[in-house]
């Protein structure tokens, strides 16, 4: 096609207005896939924050808040359960194992969960994934914590060096258990879930550190110091949940109706799946409007190159006379238009592209720290690709509509422009 | 000698309702022959060009170029056969903006195999041609390569027109008002070198204006208002 570098040149001597067009569509395509991107490593990493366990057991409520709080560690419990009803539902003969999890109290913003050993062994995250330590060992002391991945590096402690557990959750607690510092006994390796940002402590910790507390602030003149403390029966009376895990997957409904109907008091059990569904659904809506809205920019991003091409058109009316005295057909001047806008669309992708991957490369490391979002940077995937090919597609479909009006004023003027 | 061009009762309106702007019974030009067309503003100067770059047909009538007839090929044809055999030099504004000097003289080849494989059986290459050309119209290609064409002189962009329209040897080169944006010496420069290159290659020139006093130099002289006989003075052409 002898227009096909004509095109070319054409655009380069419009630089500036031109590179304008192509920011808008690299922007675009940015947002359309950046957008893409995290939606679908947020869905991957959030189907990957708990595996293996068959139930989740909570205080009755709904089922999202309870997996919230249980495996997100976002919010909180109405209301706990008694020691006593977890021992008498963990020994149910389906019951192969459970992790009572104790939530309430945070360290310089990072949760606090009291759990047993039963956690290190049983928990499993992503595909059946156990968690491993990065350093150190599991607790063994009363005041042994075992720091999730992000909590160590973003407070920079490393085993052996002692912290102090916040009451409450609030960022900066206001009343901090500081009589009773605890001990980085281990610090475990990513995950890529909550557990990074979780401080782990043993259950009778937990018990330890309000053993003088009454009503969320410490009872005047009752103190008990750390070492008397050791001596005490520190047996929970209350958890806030428990994960459970079957001997056999079929008991998973007989189990789950045998804890709802309980009782001893109003429990709720669900399973870990179907309530991850449940909240993701909760974010589609959120998800799809941002699809909307990215497909909208692209729509602005080409109906920007279409307006730059479409008010090109007068001026270049001797141009076209021009190409046509020297023998371009009119179809040359209508693929002369339509290659200008694919070009502007082809760079337009490339320059997106471009900035999305230096946008991933900043912004992995925050995210992943702000949000424990872990964003693999790889190849486009074939979706990607898709959404490539369609943008760029559409581009050369808003070339059509200068290139008509190119041609229809070719065809009017013939060699000579009359003005 | 024979005839290069040749148009028998040529009638053309724009659309079916409005007058006639061109009714031509004979006119024809002999290959090799250098010929002034006169036409004031109104006698449909354009028209006729655009008839005989084949960008429009007749109403009715025959138009022959060589060996096609316009008025009967498909546009893509003549198309194809302006670009072969054709050579346009306009008023002004001859070139693209966003080409090279060289690019520009070379647009044709673009479009046309026949006329690359002329420049190159020439010159050896189409840009020596091109170059060829630039040289011999006056102008020094390597010092002016670097500016942009818009950049140069109105002089100087006719003549980079004028190598445009003889690159590749097409058989007709049809000048429009080529020499009105100059002054008189570069307008006699111009038609020297214009003559000397259509000489050398043996074309046909059409030399379309109004000022006649560049009429003697021509082989022949034929007033448009005289061939058209639609032709109304102060009509719109």
């Amino acid at each position: 096609m002898p227009v096909f570098r004509l095109a070319l040149k054409s655009l380069a001597s419009r630089r500036f207005t031109v590179s304008l067009a192509v920011f808008a569509i690299a922007v675009s395509v940015m947002l359309l896939l950046g957008v893409e991107r995290i939606r679908t490593e947020a869905r991957a990493s959030f189907s990957n924050t708990i595996s293996g366990t068959d139930l989740i057991v909570g205080a009755r409520s709904g089922s999202v808040p309870l997996l919230l709080y249980s495996v997100f560690r976002i919010g909180n419990a109405t209301n706990n359960i008694s020691w006593r009803s977890y021992r008498e539902l963990a020994a149910d003969p389906n019951v192969a194992w459970t992790i009572p999890l104790s939530l309430g109290d945070s360290h310089r913003g990072f949760r606090v969960l009291g759990t047993n050993s039963d956690y290190f062994r049983f928990f499993r995250y992503a595909r059946a994934r156990k968690l491993v330590m990065a350093a150190g060992k599991p607790f063994d002391d009363i005041f042994d914590a075992v720091l999730g991945a992000e909590v160590a590096s973003a407070l920079g402690y490393r085993v052996g060096d002692e912290i102090v557990v916040d009451h409450g959750i609030g960022r900066i607690g206001f009343a901090s258990h500081k009589d009773k510092p605890f001990r980085v006994s281990g610090i475990l390796a990513r995950t890529g879930t909550p557990v990074d940002r979780t401080v782990h402590v043993s259950l009778g910790a937990i018990e330890a550190i309000h053993i003088d507390w009454r009503g969320g602030t410490p009872v005047p003149g009752a103190r008990i110091d750390a070492e008397r403390v050791r001596r005490m029966n520190l047996q929970p009376r209350a958890i806030t949940a428990f994960m459970v895990g079957l001997k056999t997957r079929f008991a998973t409904f007989a189990v789950q109706r045998k804890i709802n109907e309980y009782r001893g008091e109003p429990l709720l059990a669900i399973l870990p799946g179907v309530a991850l569904h449940e909240l993701w659904s909760l974010m589609g809506t959120a998800e799809s409007a941002l699809a909307v809205i990215s497909v909208f920019v692209v729509v602005a991003g080409l109906v920007g190159m279409m307006t730059m091409l479409m008010s090109s058109l007068n001026e270049r009316r001797r141009e076209m006379a021009i190409l046509r005295s020297v023998g371009a057909r009119p179809s040359h001047i209508f693929a002369l238009f339509v290659f200008e806008a694919m070009f502007v669309s082809m760079i337009g992708i490339a320059v997106g592209l471009a900035l999305l991957y230096a946008g991933l490369v900043a912004a992995q490391p925050v995210i992943e720290a702000r949000y424990g979002l872990f964003i693999s940077i790889g190849p486009p995937t074939f979706t990607e690709g898709i959404y490539l090919a369609g943008v760029a597609a559409a581009g050369c479909l808003a070339g059509i509509v200068p290139a008509l009006g190119a041609l229809r004023l070719s065809l009017a003027d013939g060699m000579v422009v009359k003005s | 000698m024979d005839r290069l061009v040749d148009l028998t009762d040529v009638t053309f309106r724009w659309r079916s309702n409005l007058p006639l702007v061109l009714d031509i019974p004979a006119f024809s030009v002999g290959a090799g022959e250098r010929v002034f067309v006169s036409g004031p503003s109104g006698s449909g100067k354009t028209t006729l060009l655009n008839l005989l770059g084949g960008v429009a047909v007749p109403d009715a009538g025959r138009i022959s170029v060589g060996e096609a007839r316009f008025d009967q090929l498909s546009p893509a044809k003549r198309d194809g056969f302006r670009a072969d055999r054709i050579g346009f030099i306009f008023q002004s504004f001859n070139l693209v903006p966003y080409l090279s000097l060289i690019e520009n003289v070379l647009l044709p080849c673009r479009f046309s195999a026949r006329r690359r494989a002329r420049a190159e059986r020439r010159n050896g290459d189409p840009a020596a041609e091109a170059r060829r050309l630039l040289q011999r119209m006056g102008l020094p290609v390597d010092s002016l390569s670097g500016r942009r064409v818009a950049d140069l002189s109105v002089g100087q962009q006719q003549r980079v027109a004028a190598a445009r329209a003889l690159v590749g040897s097409p058989d007709l080169v049809i000048a429009d008002e080529p020499t009105s944006a100059l002054d008189e010496d570069a307008r006699t420069a111009f038609l020297d070198l214009l003559f000397s290159e259509v000489a050398a290659g043996g074309q046909t020139l059409i030399f379309v204006s109004h000022d006649r006093r560049m009429e003697p130099l021509f082989d022949r002289h034929v007033a448009l208002s005289d061939l058209n006989r639609a032709a109304r003075p102060g009509a719109d052409s």
